[in-house]
């Protein structure tokens, strides 16, 4: 009875210590908020899916200004949770600072490098998920003409245009691209009734596909897409499901299974601070086909998206990076 | 016909994208001629709009919506007007809170009540204010230039549109031909003298707050059930304080300020085409520039450079009583 007792203690007192050994995940996101059906929302949902397999709770904070960024950050710091996730590449300079005064917390950032010993950097090859959008933009243009709206305009954004324009000319030599950015303040992520403006003015001038990477803007492009009855391109998230039959695909991050991956790893204790680059072969990015988009693409559209995927794989096809060298080859 | 395939977009995304900032301008101008200055118009679009997306996202009704969204703009409506009037307050503090409030309020109601970050559902197309077509569009299509224009511009708009550029005349006449108008106006030059004459200078700005209140209730309404579909945090996103400086650049009148928001809005109709187009010598065309201009001309108009910006008198002071 005795020694039961004690196993029973010690099996308890095993756990507790097990539990407290566990990580504290903190995740701080950017403009746009968790539920911008996007970029946020991706990372969203890969916290909650290693809340949910793991039963540790992950922490969020959602900045409503820029200045909140790396308050948010140290307090998470300073209140022990570890490792924090700070989302998009605005927060690349508040990550910079909170990691040089917290050196034993881990942090990650996605879609910017910060150089220190104690953080991760995630990056996607957004330009090679945009090259198979271009791709899929032209060949279910009729018009010869696809539209892009970007939110704020910054390289990061410049890239996926820019893949994007390389993948439909690549179909199409003589497509004829129409660019627009929202804007060139964080609120450029924000203002779906300027997406749709934007989206209505591309499609008036004959752009029947628009790629959108621009966050909860895009909410308005895709409707704004779907109101003309046209075709809006999702990024990010799957969107297909928005406008059924009228979103023709997403260029999908992979930010939930990036997230879940690097919690898992800090969790087992694998975790390590660097750069990490997640493309087309890594599955990082890809494009999303399901039953909403089904009816509205072709099985030789996924053919040659899937060859130019191994192509782009292989090193047969090399998708120029605009944020390499700021400039897009025309 | 090529011009005209130009043109005739371009002009219908002005009057799309004039309508808020003629909504919320009428408002400032109704608020302001009668001596409460309204830096508020943002916060209380962004209700408006809130309110309007919430009621049509759970009822379905896009009527419903809208009266809801001039029902929240009321009740801030009155918030400023308490502060402002009954408390004498600072009518700018009393305004910036009111866009700070408005700022965070809609966020999280809406976090609390559809827990989707901040946003309403996306609405379906019954909850929206669609583009209506007028009868005639299709039997003057035949007739040249004149048929497209009315297809294009005149046709194709929604409610909100025409219900806005209807306000201009209405506003002009009643605040110069109807005694409230009169009484209004003066409450705003001279509050002393309307006190002298026996009428209530507190019941008057009340009531020019609520006019505005319902202005911005309809710009809000119109901003995420007829421009937008659904409620997105900040989605008004500066069009109240273009529409102060529509308003100012518009010298307080109503003819001009409808002058100046369909300038703003062809401003923006044009920048939005002119972006990436190169212009010979000086690389991509500088859209910000143009999209700074608003707040430019307001400014050089403030500042006195060309002609003057001459505000209601008594506006900004609260009206006391002598004893």
């Amino acid at each position: 009875m005795n020694r039961l007792l004690a196993t029973a203690l010690a099996a308890f007192l095993a756990a507790g210590t097990a539990r407290a050994a566990e990580i504290a995940p903190a995740v701080v996101f950017d403009m746009g908020g968790k539920f911008d059906k996007s970029f946020n929302e991706g990372v969203h949902n890969g916290a909650e899916a290693f809340s949910k397999a793991s039963s540790i709770p992950v922490r969020e904070f959602e900045p409503q200004n820029d200045t909140q960024r790396e308050q948010a950050l140290r307090n998470f710091a300073r209140r022990g949770q570890n490792p924090i996730i700070a989302v998009g590449f605005n927060q690349a300079s508040a990550v910079k600072a909170v990691a040089a005064e917290f050196p034993k917390v881990s942090f990650v950032i996605i879609d910017a490098v910060v150089e220190a010993p104690n953080v991760e950097s995630v990056l996607f090859r957004e330009e090679q998920g945009s090259y198979l959008a271009g791709m899929m933009a032209a060949m279910k243009s009729a018009t010869g003409k696809v539209g892009f709206v970007g939110g704020m305009d910054v390289p990061l954004i410049r890239k996926f245009a820019c893949g994007y324009v390389q993948g439909a000319r690549a179909v199409n030599p003589k497509v004829e691209v129409l660019q627009n950015m929202t804007g060139s303040t964080p609120s450029a992520w924000n203002d779906p009734v300027r997406g749709a403006e934007l989206t209505r003015s591309q499609i008036e001038r004959g752009a029947d596909v628009v790629f959108h990477a621009a966050g909860a803007t895009g909410i308005g492009v895709l409707q704004a897409a779907a109101d003309a009855g046209k075709y809006g391109i999702g990024v990010d998230s799957n969107q297909n499901h928005l406008h059924p039959g009228h979103v023709l695909t997403s260029m999908v991050k992979q930010l939930d299974v990036a997230t879940r991956t690097t919690l898992e790893a800090a969790r087992a204790g694998t975790w390590k601070p660097g750069t990490q680059v997640l493309g087309l072969a890594e599955d990082g990015v890809g494009l999303a086909f399901d039953e909403n988009n089904a009816p509205i693409v072709t099985a030789e559209m996924r053919e040659r998206v899937a060859k130019a995927k191994a192509d782009i794989v292989a090193g047969r096809v090399a998708v120029h990076d605009s944020m390499s060298d700021n400039s897009c080859p025309q | 016909m090529v011009a005209l395939e130009l043109i005739l977009p371009i002009l219908a995304a002005t009057l799309r994208t004039a309508t808020p900032l003629l909504l919320g301008a009428l408002a400032g101008l109704f608020s302001e001629r009668a001596g409460i200055i309204d830096v508020g118009l943002e916060g209380k679009m962004l209700v408006g709009a809130f309110a309007a997306a919430a009621a049509a996202a759970v009822t379905g009704n896009v009527l419903l919506g809208l009266v809801a969204g001039i029902g929240g703009a009321c009740l801030l409506g009155l918030v400023h007007a308490y502060a402002c009037v009954t408390l004498r307050g600072s009518q700018v503090v009393s305004g910036m809170a009111i866009n700070i409030i408005a700022s965070g309020l809609t966020a999280t109601l809406a976090l609390a009540w559809f827990s989707q970050g901040g946003q309403t559902p996306p609405l379906p197309p019954g909850a929206r204010f669609l583009p209506v077509t007028l009868p005639g569009a299709a039997a003057l299509a035949g007739v040249p230039v004149l048929g497209p224009a009315y297809a294009a511009l005149v046709s194709g708009q929604t409610v909100l549109v025409y219900l806005a550029l209807i306000l201009v005349p209405f506003s002009a006449w009643v605040l110069y031909r109807t005694r409230f108008g009169l009484r209004l106006r003066a409450s705003g030059e001279h509050p002393a003298a309307v006190d002298t004459a026996g009428i209530s200078v507190a019941r008057l700005r009340y009531s020019a707050v609520m006019v505005a209140s319902v202005l911005c209730g309809i710009a809000g309404a119109y901003i995420a059930t007829a421009q937008g579909a659904g409620f997105v945090r900040d989605m008004v996103a500066g069009r109240g304080y273009i529409a102060l400086a529509a308003m100012i650049l518009g010298g307080w009148r109503p003819w001009p300020i409808l002058f100046t928001c369909l300038l703003f809005g062809l401003l923006d109709a044009v920048a939005i085409r002119l972006q990436g187009v190169a212009v010979p010598g000086i690389g991509a065309f500088p859209v910000q520039a143009l999209q700074a201009l608003p707040y430019l001309l307001t400014v050089v108009l403030l500042a006195g450079f060309v002609g003057r910006a001459i505000p209601p008198r008594a506006s900004g002071q609260p009206y006391v009583k002598e004893r």
